[in-house]
């Protein structure tokens, strides 16, 4: 089953969401925080290094969705797929996403027996999502 | 000639511990500017990171080569900056850290190298950035053209390409002011940003800077 690893600046921020996703599919799906500078607590941010713990954490045969909230979220998420192991690095892909929104409708997607590729588009997909 | 015309990596501890005292008195400079256009922690972050750097190459600084330094420079950065930065400063010193494995000088050539595969690693990381953007790559691509000119140029030696460097790192610094930034928390400000010289780009200048001087110093 596909991980998914959240990746905000503030930890708060990664646990509601991983609060609003474990509601909705009952903790059938890995989900792996990353949120606040782990070296200074208390500090908004977050370093590559915890973003490659969380893959690994989460990472089995059907790889990683990662799913940032933004600027270096995405920065670091990239530079920890830079230093994943090779087999590991092609099968962890990260959501053009909004943070919310996106991993919702990943998880979902995910815990109805969607791949990576499937989990990526619905999180992707969320974005155009009409709320009114 | 002068002799000293190459940096040790004893040399590369010492910068390091430079930038950082240059960090620590810039910190509300840098915070400041990024007050204006991004989140107001890019002073406090990269004083944090070289702090960080200085202290654990101390731990570790039995026997380090240039590539040791820079690597565990680059991994510190990353580890403790918290902040964009800590990517893009720690891939710009890992990237030259792979270059310079095993050696134990780096002359003029060696840093044109170094430098431009740092680039490359932060221009990679950020999606391809190029000048004008309103990024660090403002002041590190004409400082890499730079160096890459005076590394062929037999007149020229370490420090005065470090000098040519920094004249245009400190243009490309200003250069950002009047850009509307395409990258990071600036972007969302659209043309808010105009008129506030990056904060990037300007710990990209002082680090060029910290470099320049030591060099300068060392006797060029």
């Amino acid at each position: 089953m596909v991980g998914i690893v959240i990746v905000s600046h503030s930890r708060k921020l990664a646990e509601g969401v991983k609060e609003l996703l474990d509601q909705m599919v009952k903790g059938n799906v890995k989900v792996e925080l990353v949120g606040g500078v782990t070296a200074e607590p208390g500090t908004l941010g977050m370093s590559p290094m915890s973003v490659k713990e969380a893959i690994v954490k989460v990472m089995d045969s059907e790889g990683v969705l990662i799913i940032g909230d933004m600027g270096s979220a995405i920065l670091s998420s990239k530079t920890a797929i830079k230093m994943l192991a090779p087999e590991m690095k092609e099968k962890v892909v990260i959501a053009d996403a909004p943070l919310v929104e996106g991993s919702f409708a990943a998880a979902v997607e995910i815990s109805a027996g969607g791949g990576l590729e499937d989990a990526k588009r619905a999180a992707e997909e969320s974005k155009s999502l009409r709320k009114i | 000639m002068v002799l000293a015309q190459v940096f040790t990596a004893s040399d590369l501890i010492e910068v390091v511990y430079r930038i950082s005292l240059c960090m620590q008195e810039n910190e509300k400079y840098l915070t400041d500017l990024d007050a204006a256009i991004g989140d107001a922690d890019h002073g406090i972050n990269m004083n944090r990171g070289f702090r960080n750097a200085v202290e654990r190459l101390r731990q570790v600084n039995q026997n380090l080569d240039i590539g040791g330094v820079l690597m565990t420079t680059g991994m510190v950065l990353m580890e403790t900056v918290g902040g964009a930065a800590g990517p893009l400063y720690g891939m710009m010193f890992t990237n030259m850290a792979m270059v310079l494995s095993g050696k134990n000088e780096l002359d003029k050539k060696g840093l044109s190298v170094a430098f431009s595969e740092g680039l490359k690693g932060v221009q990679e990381i950020g999606g391809g950035t190029m000048p004008n953007e309103k990024t660090m790559v403002d002041t590190l691509y004409p400082a890499v053209e730079e160096l890459k000119k005076a590394s062929n140029d037999s007149n020229v030696g370490l420090v005065d390409s470090l000098e040519r460097a920094l004249r245009v790192a400190e243009q490309g610094m200003k250069s950002t002011a009047p850009l509307v930034a395409k990258k990071g928390r600036a972007s969302y400000l659209g043309e808010r940003a105009v008129g506030h010289q990056d904060p990037g780009a300007t710990s990209t200048y002082l680090i060029i800077k910290v470099i320049y001087e030591f060099a300068k110093e060392k006797g060029g």
